[in-house]
């Protein structure tokens, strides 16, 4: 048996989802090879080749690989899924793009966002925003996997695999990219982040969002977050969104401050080790979850907490 | 131009999923049912896009029960033009359903298809990537703002670092993101004259297509319980607790 693991990255360097995927596909079992698609990215090939349990990495570079573009993955994967059981991708909003594009072309029903590994046909993944898991079994001869990065810990390195050029293919050429904003930010990335702050709609404005929740975060050094509510008034950028339908975190420590918890937003969350609320209502869902609860005013709060760390 | 958006019956957003007792599923019976959230972006953008005199006609589409029609209805009362639904009462996989919808996208050959991002149900997030390598279409996933002009769509989608805009060739297909637009609510007359708009009525059988399902649930349960912690007194406790349990 063998898998093909699809790198994440951004041409520079390898994201650490690769590494939990890794993981997930060294469950499943036969050899690993990771795939590394995007435009002079020899360093992250560099980077896939010293992940302990790798056979070998395949870099392909082309223009329309540089931003990962999915009729171009598409393109190059499915050839090359002759000499492999199963796909598996990161769960990330690029492996989430092109993953089922593969599936759809080798005829098979992709398996998204899996938290575990049950044998070669069957695995285990949440439903419902997490409100049930489901088992389940596949028929299809080839796997077709997005894994979701805080079920699995990430890979060793130590690894020496092989590095091989294959060719890119072109694509169906009917996208083409045209920009990209990218956040920089010197802050850990929230699927990675050991601490989360997350900050909801009662901080009221970008301003008071920046005010209250940045000096908490360089404090604790932690990731910053966001409920869907703060996101959608703008107070936070779309990549902050924590939940069902952003970003799945799971860190040591999270603290969710002026977030009800509907639960779209516990979906995302639950799975941390310890999680804080401050919130003002005594009532608000996010207590049902919380390790500690303070009930009391975020503007009072927070500065306080922020000051006695 | 003609705009196809399929949308998905599902558990109401609101409701929280409960788990079989014999372990075989998640409880719908008696639960509210609504449109996937999603998929009412994807409408609200279509009539945007009719509003604004670049779509023609937005036609929807529904696979599933017959009760799957209100869902239809209310697409149609947010200003949809005719509804089609492939009536089934049993489970289609995302597969299947790209494959439906592929057979009616041969028949009614519109240039965009608008679908959500992710059923709140099953939580795939793969019709849409599904449908446009079927067709070999380009796709404009996560939609945050989509911009039709001279046989192009520009689609800006939102990733894990930020937003990305790419611009696809006509016919293409695109999922909704959350802040794409905040859907509108259907006024009376509107609802009204919604009953009045047709819905085609099919059966799987007219498409030709195989939706036998690849997948089997072995089990669905419950998540591990969180159990609700402490209530600390101020913000000195909470520092201490903390630290006592070396998270800080
Ligand atoms: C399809 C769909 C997908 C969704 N996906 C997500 C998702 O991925 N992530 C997500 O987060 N949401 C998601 N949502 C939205 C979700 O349902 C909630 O609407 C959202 O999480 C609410 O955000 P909030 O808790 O910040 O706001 P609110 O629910 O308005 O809560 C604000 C909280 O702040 C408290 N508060 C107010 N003032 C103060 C103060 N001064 N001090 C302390 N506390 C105060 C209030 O008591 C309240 O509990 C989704 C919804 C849908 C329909
Ligand atoms: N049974 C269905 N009927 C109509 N549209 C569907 C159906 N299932 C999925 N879709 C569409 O595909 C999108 C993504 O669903 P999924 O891939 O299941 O997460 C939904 O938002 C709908 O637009």
């Amino acid at each position: 048996m063998a898998v093909l693991v699809f790198a994440d990255h951004d041409n520079a360097s390898l994201g650490d989802a690769t590494h939990k995927t890794v993981t997930a596909a060294t469950q499943f079992g036969g050899d690993v090879d990771v795939l590394v698609a995007g435009k002079g990215c020899g360093a992250v090939a560099e980077a896939a080749a010293k992940i302990s349990g790798v056979r070998k990495v395949l870099v392909a570079e082309s223009d329309a690989l540089e931003n990962a573009l999915a009729e171009a993955v598409e393109a190059l994967v499915v050839p090359l899924m002759d000499g492999y059981d199963a796909f598996f991708a990161p769960a990330t909003t690029t492996g989430k793009n092109v993953a089922p594009r593969i599936a759809a072309k080798l005829d098979v029903m992709q398996l998204s966002d899996i938290i575990g590994v049950e044998s070669a046909d069957t695995f285990v993944r949440p439903i419902y925003a997490g409100n049930a898991i489901e088992t389940v079994s596949t028929a299809d001869a080839k796997k077709i996997v997005t894994v979701r990065g805080t079920a699995f810990d990430a890979a060793e390195e130590g690894g020496s695999a092989a590095v091989e050029t294959v060719d890119a293919a072109a694509g169906n050429g009917k996208s083409a990219f045209v920009s990209q904003e990218i956040v920089q930010s010197d802050r850990p990335e929230l699927t990675s982040a050991k601490i989360i702050v997350s900050g909801g709609r009662a901080l009221g404005s970008e301003e008071d969002f920046n005010k209250y929740m940045t000096p908490l975060a360089d404090k604790l050094g932690a990731g910053i977050g966001a409920s869907r509510a703060a996101v959608d008034a703008g107070y936070a950028p779309n990549d902050y969104q924590v939940g069902q339908t952003g970003k799945i975190v799971a860190p040591e420590l999270y603290i969710a401050i002026g977030i009800s918890g509907a639960i779209q937003h516990l979906a995302g969350m639950k799975d941390s080790k310890i999680i804080v609320a401050i919130n003002k209502d005594e009532e608000a869902p996010i207590f049902q979850v919380a390790d500690y609860g303070l009930v009391a005013d975020l503007f009072t709060a927070v500065p306080e907490l922020t000051d006695a760390l | 131009m003609k705009v196809l958006v399929p949308v998905k019956r599902v558990i109401d957003y609101n409701v929280k999923a409960r788990v079989k007792p014999d372990q075989s599923g998640v409880d719908l019976a008696n639960v509210k049912m609504s449109m996937n959230p999603f998929d009412e972006i994807s409408v609200e953008e279509a009539v945007r896009l009719k509003e604004a005199g670049t779509a023609t006609e937005v036609v929807v589409v529904s696979i599933g029960p017959q009760q799957c029609q209100e869902t239809l209805r209310t697409a149609l009362a947010m200003g949809a033009d005719r509804g089609i639904l492939i009536k089934t009462d049993d489970k289609v996989e995302p597969l299947a359903v790209a494959k439906l919808l592929k057979a009616v996208v041969a028949e009614e050959s519109p240039e965009l298809v608008i679908l959500g991002k992710q059923a709140i149900d099953d939580d795939s997030n793969q019709t849409g990537q599904m449908l446009a390598a079927l067709l070999d279409w380009p796709q404009g996933t996560f939609a945050n703002e989509v911009k039709v002009d001279g046989g192009k769509a520009n689609v800006t989608r939102e990733i894990d670092g930020g937003l990305q805009t790419v611009a696809l060739d006509l016919p293409a297909i695109v999922t909704t993101d959350l802040r794409l637009n905040e859907p509108r609510y259907a006024s009376l007359p509107n609802i009204m004259k919604a009953k009045k708009k047709p819905i085609d009525m099919k059966e799987i059988g007219d498409y030709g297509v195989d939706v036998a399902p690849r997948l089997t649930t072995v089990k669905v349960t419950e998540p591990p319980v969180r159990e609700a912690g402490e209530i600390v007194e101020d913000v000195p406790t909470l520092v201490s607790k903390l630290k006592a349990k070396g998270a800080l």
